[in-house]
């Protein structure tokens, strides 16, 4: 009985982690290259407001904090497109009011708010059948996303200007792709944690583009590195019984060094 | 009206309160090649970012080709930017920022069949050599001249230059002239060229536009060059300008 529900699991994190992995890794060589790290920690906040909303609420927190999270990603690039001001403002802005919307709706909920911590470290315990299904359904539309959207979204982190002239749409294209970063958070939440959703993000994208002379390698590489520390990360937390959040990000991070490592040589060779 | 390249009546552009164009009407023949000239802060750059279509003008209507800008297509024109704004943290390779040209869009796997037209066209420009190098790396010349081959590749009818000899070399920049002068005889297209450098103008284009703001003229240059005309562009200038063009004209 117990090996049973050991095994559907570890199976269900097991999936959640590898297409978590896999979206994030991603994503994350856009927002390498487009220096948006700190969106993504703006956006994990956000949807740390989300969640509270939804605990306050009393329903699946999910269904609040992928609305709550999507908004705050249109605010920010509206905020960022419409005054002066650069986006870190306005991100560091609307951070601020999530972190303090979902303090003041934990603090009206008054009972007992294990939940809340499990979303700002992440756990697998806690990932559920219907995490499972938005992880799955944003999963397809990121392949999709493959074919058509990854050729203009690239164009774009290059040379913004130039991708204009091309008649790419450059600014409904940032609105998909931070669409797609929101909700990707979310869901990377609850595995990661609110704290570490920024670095999971950023980390495989970073170890690729330390290696990798053109932007499509980038890709292919960061999307292999995040979906195996995913698994790694995952397979050493059940085993040593550690948070998996925490776990994936120090793999990660394992990889990042030795990254360094690789380019060293490679440098030293090519001299 | 069939052999207008581009048609601009009462265009004005304004930054906030600080008009950059104002009022300018314009016809540019097609096949013609037009070079133009003003002091800095002119609006050069700025109207030829409103032919491209980057820039929304305040008043007046802009017809390329017989046809509204956002009914252009992407390969009617050919670019090269004064100002690279690029991501030099971005990594690519010179190959794949000419394919766009080839393509209006970022590259995962060249396909064979482009990856020679890119290297031909580089090879054109002189730069063939440098057609695997990270492109963070090239200097501002060789740069330069992987933004020329990523114009020309599309064999656009309407190629826009700003500045296109800024940093090649004196040897290089004969060159430069040379390949888009055989592009616009071979293609029959027309150039647009920003340039400081008074003397190409002069030599290379069909018609010059000295730019203030306001079109002060747009004649051949040997009507443009007259010293009323560069006094009331730049202001008083400090030399005679028979001293500048002492050369004659090309063919
Ligand atoms: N996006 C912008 N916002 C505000 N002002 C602008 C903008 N772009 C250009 N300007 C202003 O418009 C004027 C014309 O600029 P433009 O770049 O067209 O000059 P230019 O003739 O190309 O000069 P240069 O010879 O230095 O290249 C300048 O005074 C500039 O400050
Ligand atoms: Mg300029």
């Amino acid at each position: 009985m117990i090996d049973v529900f050991l095994q559907t699991f570890m199976l269900r994190a097991m999936l959640a982690g590898i297409l978590v992995g896999f979206m994030s890794s991603y994503f994350g060589v856009f927002i390498v290259q487009r220096r948006m790290s700190f969106m993504g920690s703006g956006l994990a906040h956000a949807a740390f407001g989300g969640v509270a909303l939804g605990i306050l609420l009393n329903t699946e927190p999910l269904w609040i904090a992928i609305p709550f999270t999507i908004l705050a990603s249109i605010g920010i690039t509206l905020l960022r497109d419409k005054t002066k001001l650069g986006s870190d403002t306005s991100i560091g802005i609307l951070f601020a009011i999530s972190v303090a919307l979902g303090i003041i709706f934990l603090s009206l909920k008054r009972s007992y708010t294990a939940d809340a911590f499990a979303y700002l470290f992440g756990s697998i315990l806690s990932v559920q059948t219907s995490d499972l299904y938005v992880t799955l359904i944003l999963s397809v539309i990121t392949m999709l996303s493959f074919f058509g959207f990854w050729s203009r979204w690239a164009y774009t982190s290059f040379d913004r200007e130039l991708a204009g002239t091309d008649r790419i749409k450059v600014t409904r294209d940032d609105y998909i792709l931070n669409t797609l970063l929101a909700i990707t958070i979310v869901v990377s939440v609850k595995l990661v944690g609110i704290i570490l959703v920024a670095a999971f993000l950023v980390i495989p994208a970073a170890s690729a583009r330390l290696v990798a002379g053109t932007f499509f390698r980038m890709t292919i590489i960061s999307i292999i590195l995040g979906v195996i520390s995913s698994i790694i990360g995952l397979i050493a937390s059940y085993i040593f019984d550690l948070p998996s959040g925490a776990t994936i990000i120090l793999v990660q991070a394992a990889i990042f060094f030795i990254s360094i490592l690789i380019r060293r040589i490679t440098i030293r060779e090519s001299l | 009206m069939n052999d207008i390249a581009i048609e601009l009546k009462n265009l004005s552009v304004n930054f906030a309160r600080y008009s950059a164009l104002d009022n300018l009407t314009l016809s540019i023949p097609k096949g013609t090649f037009v070079s133009i000239v003003g002091p800095n802060g002119a609006g050069k750059t700025t109207l030829l970012k409103v032919i491209l279509g980057l820039i929304k003008p305040n008043h007046g209507t802009i017809t390329i080709l017989g046809k509204q800008i956002d009914e252009l297509s992407a390969f009617d024109l050919g670019y090269v930017p004064q100002i690279k704004t690029l991501d030099r943290t971005f990594p690519a390779l010179p190959i794949e920022l000419v394919s766009t040209g080839l393509n209006a869009k970022w590259p995962g796997r060249l396909k064979k069949h482009d990856k020679n037209i890119v290297i031909d066209t580089l090879e054109r420009v002189g730069a063939g050599n440098l057609a695997k190098r990270p492109l963070n790396k090239l200097s501002g010349g060789e740069l330069q001249r992987v933004y020329l081959a990523r114009a020309l590749i599309r064999k656009p009818k309407i190629l826009i230059l700003d500045e296109p000899a800024t940093g090649i070399d004196w040897i290089g920049e004969k060159d430069i002239h040379k390949i888009i002068d055989e592009y616009k005889s071979e293609f029959n297209a027309t150039v647009i060229m920003v340039t400081h450098d008074w003397e190409s103008a002069y030599h290379h284009a069909d018609f010059v536009l000295l730019l203030n703001k306001v079109a002060v003229c747009f004649d051949k240059p040997e009507d443009a060059f007259s010293e009323d005309y560069l006094s009331q562009t730049f202001g008083h200038v400090g030399h005679k300008h028979e001293m500048l063009f002492s050369g004659s004209r090309h063919d």
